[in-house]
């Protein structure tokens, strides 16, 4: 493979549910400011290209790439944007790096969901618009049925899905920038109104306002920027179709994960992931779908998270912690930001940063990023302090 | 740097309002693109998707849409955008996953469907405008651009007929492309005289509102030289983005994209590409935009391109044709698909396949370029033989 990239500039913003001081430009220009601090006081004049996440409906505007460059300093600089998790934003960077035309690149996105005052009906256009938007039903139900399913095929039970809301809520007390943190237990889930049975109300991660800024340097820059470059040692990012009648293997499993993952351990040069990788930011937008990536990324077999979950793997202390940070269950969910933001807490375990919830001895670490409903879409990738 | 060539071009008709759903469109113009390279959909890595913006299609998150028409099941997807400068930069999107070693092959697939919009699909340009300080005059495209075509003209002194010969140009080139969905000769009076839309532009300044879909299949060196014996080569990408306040900006002299050129050339080893390059594809969704974009792509000096113009230097047989394919305003303008098109164009010119607008010697060096956001963005695409 061609050049070695490594991330040397972190950058953030917000991280609240509700942003109302701050437009998201100015909470862009905030976390990028941070960011070209990080990586050693770089001015964005040096950065040879920017890379944005977002989707127009998610903000109001048409052509949100046109308000990308003045906040990252990229006025007359190649910037573009990306229509998608700021994972695969983050993988384009890295591929332009790759190329050898750019050296330095930054990506960037944000959340300003508090904005929107229906985002169900914004979730509800990205359905198919012959098939599934005329039945006006409230989208969560593809959640629920995809859970249902889940259960169903794995043997999983409610009790565990419910089990990774208590914690990665209790996780969130530890992470200063987590907003929805809580001791809660199995019965206050499972007890709670439904949304689309089984799925209650809990099972499903708050929304929150916030702004990542991360930059990327080819190995030779690196050096130059930053004493403690996380290298990218893997990415992958794969589509399943969003047509929810024709879903390779239904909807139990999730296949873009599994596919994902593979291209990113591939390139990592990892055949035994639980083993290999210390720890890992799995999308938790519903409950479920921790338990069901964490199976589909190879980390344990088909049906065996719920379990290994209940013997306290998955918990800070475990054999394979994840979701340190609260996960989006409790720190928060940024939506096409997502991805950025398991990236950096990713890196800020590895930088040894954490805090109070800082792992003791970890060297590689595993972001995975899901688009959320109905997309069937997903970005893996493994992060290492060492070369 | 690694060598990504070219080896599959296609496209669908483009209409003014197409029976096929988006997903449809991209179906049909991925299989041309793969069929003409004779690669097998299993054998294809990943693709890249280009689409902007999403009303149009009315569809949020388009590229997941796409995914079963354009090839993507299962593999990895990605879809960039830069507004209008989409489809020429989804053509640089592409090149950055096989140009980085992640990918052997990536089949780049650029859709639009206009005619969703009711009752025009200049009402989703509404909301392109900054929400506070620009939206509430209620300004569209046409009117900003109408700004951008007077400052030009009155820079050069030029007139509207110098704007409606490079119409007549292209125009009269579109009619020899089968996926037109024109077919009368228009004349320089014929643009003059037609409806006022916002001064100067007038309604046959304007490419028209269109439906269609475009592909490029994109390999590395090994897998390009396997499956054909003509690739043509990406020699150089470049693009660049200006400010959003586009009300504080000299108008006249699109900088964006000087910039980008000036990288795509860099990359190619261009130094005098006035000279070298043998064909030009500059976007042109308005007339005046096309003569703009040559002077930008630093293929004519500026003030001086009407005066070539005229002299049938960008005629078809002339030194340094301009938009052969007909461009938006002879082919028409599905916003993302369009600028693929230009795309496709060099590579069926290049290889010398391009039918009635074969452009005469050969042409060895073509450069496509596109052009968005708020009259802001530039992506260029340096292809050779």
């Amino acid at each position: 493979m061609s050049k070695r990239v490594a991330i040397v500039g972190i950058g953030y913003s917000g991280f609240r549910a509700t942003s109302g001081d701050l437009s998201y430009r100015e909470m862009i220009f905030e976390a990028a400011t941070k960011c070209y601090e990080d990586a050693g006081g770089i001015h964005p004049q040096s950065i040879d290209s920017f890379v944005a996440s977002s989707e127009d409906f998610m903000e109001g505007i048409s052509i949100a790439d046109e308000y990308v460059p003045d906040q990252l300093g990229a006025v007359l600089k190649p910037v573009q944007s990306i229509g998608g998790d700021s994972l695969q934003g983050l993988a384009s960077a890295l591929m332009q790096i790759k190329t050898g035309q750019q050296d330095v690149v930054a990506a960037s996105a944000f959340s300003k969901v508090s904005n929107l005052s229906n985002y169900e009906h914004v979730v509800a256009y990205a359905t198919d618009p012959a098939y599934i938007r005329p039945l006006h039903e409230n989208p969560y139900f593809i959640a629920g049925l995809e859970m249902n399913r889940y259960l169903y095929e794995t043997g999983t039970t409610r009790e565990q899905c419910a089990q990774v809301v208590v914690k990665n809520k209790y996780n969130a007390l530890n992470n200063p920038h987590a907003v929805y943190g809580a001791k809660i237990s199995i019965e206050d889930i499972t007890g709670a109104a439904p949304l689309s049975e089984p799925l209650g109300v809990f099972d499903v991660s708050g929304h929150i306002d916030g702004s990542i800024v991360l930059l990327l340097a080819s190995e030779d820059k690196a050096r130059e920027l930053t004493d403690q470059p996380i290298w990218i040692k893997g990415i992958g990012w794969a589509t399943d179709t969003p047509n929810l009648d024709s879903r390779t293997d239904g909807l139990g499993k999730a296949i873009y994960a599994a596919l994902a993952g593979q291209k990113a351990y591939q390139m990592a040069g990892i055949s035994a992931p639980f083993n290999e990788i210390d720890f890992a930011e799995i999308d938790d937008t519903f409950s479920y779908k921790e338990l069901q990536h964490i199976e589909a990324l190879k980390l344990c077999g088909p049906g065996e998270a719920g379990e290994l979950l209940a013997l306290g793997s998955f918990n800070p202390g475990g054999d394979f912690p994840v979701n340190v940070s609260g996960g989006s269950l409790g720190a928060g969910c940024l939506h096409e930001a997502n991805g950025l933001q398991r990236v950096l807490e990713t890196v800020l375990q590895l930088r040894g940063e954490a805090g109070t919830r800082q792992l003791a001895g970890v060297e590689t670490g595993l972001a995975f990023a899901w688009r959320g409903i109905p997309t069937a879409t997903g970005s893996a990738i493994i992060l290492s302090s060492r070369l | 740097m690694r060598k990504v060539a070219m080896v599959g071009a296609g496209m669908t008709k483009f209409v003014r309002r197409a029976l096929e759903t988006p997903k449809e469109l991209s179906y049909e113009a991925a299989k041309i693109a793969l069929d003409s390279s004779g690669l097998s959909l299993d054998d294809l890595d990943c693709v890249a998707h280009g689409t902007a913006p999403d009303a149009f299609d009315g569809i949020h998150q388009n590229g997941e849409y796409m995914v079963d028409g354009s090839g993507g099941w299962n593999k990895p997807t990605m879809r960039v955008y830069v507004g209008g400068g989409t489809g020429v930069h989804a053509i640089v999107h592409g090149w950055h996953h096989v140009a980085s070693g992640l990918f052997d092959t990536c089949l780049v697939v650029c859709e639009e469907k206009m005619s969703s919009a009711m009752p025009h699909a200049q009402g989703f340009f509404l909301t392109i405008f900054d929400s506070i300080t620009e939206r509430a005059l209620e300004p569209n495209l046409l009117w900003i651009f109408a700004l951008e075509m007077n400052r030009y003209m009155e820079r050069y002194g030029y007139t509207k007929e110098d704007m409606a010969l490079a119409a007549v140009n292209n125009k009269t080139n579109g009619l020899n492309h089968p996926a037109s969905q024109f077919s009368d000769q228009v004349t320089v009076d014929d643009v003059i005289n037609s409806e006022m839309l916002a001064y100067p532009v007038s309604r046959l300044d304007v490419s028209p509102v269109s439906d269609g879909a475009a592909a490029v299949l994109l390999a590395a060196e090994p897998v390009a030289r396997r499956l054909t014996d003509k690739p043509v080569w990406i020699e150089g990408v470049g693009w660049s983005l200006d400010t959003a306040y586009w009300a504080t900006r000299d108008l006249s002299y699109p900088r964006y994209l000087d910039q980008a050129a000036r990288m795509a050339y860099e990359m190619a080893g261009i130094r005098e590409p006035a000279k070298q390059i043998d064909i030009a594809e500059p976007y042109d969704p308005f007339d005046y935009k096309a003569l703009h974009h040559m002077e930008g792509l630093q293929l004519s000096p500026r003030g001086r391109t009407v005066e070539l113009l005229r002299d049938g230097h960008f005629a078809k047989d002339g030194n340094l044709p301009m938009c052969p394919s007909g461009g938006l305003l002879g082919v028409g303008n599905p916003i993302s698909a369009a600028g693929t098109m230009k795309v496709c164009e060099l590579f069926w010119q290049l290889r010398g396949e391009a039918d009635q607008r074969q452009v005469p010697g050969n042409p060895r060096l073509g450069v496509a370029q596109a052009w968005g956001d708020l009259m802001q963005v530039s992506s260029v695409v340096v292809a050779g033989i």
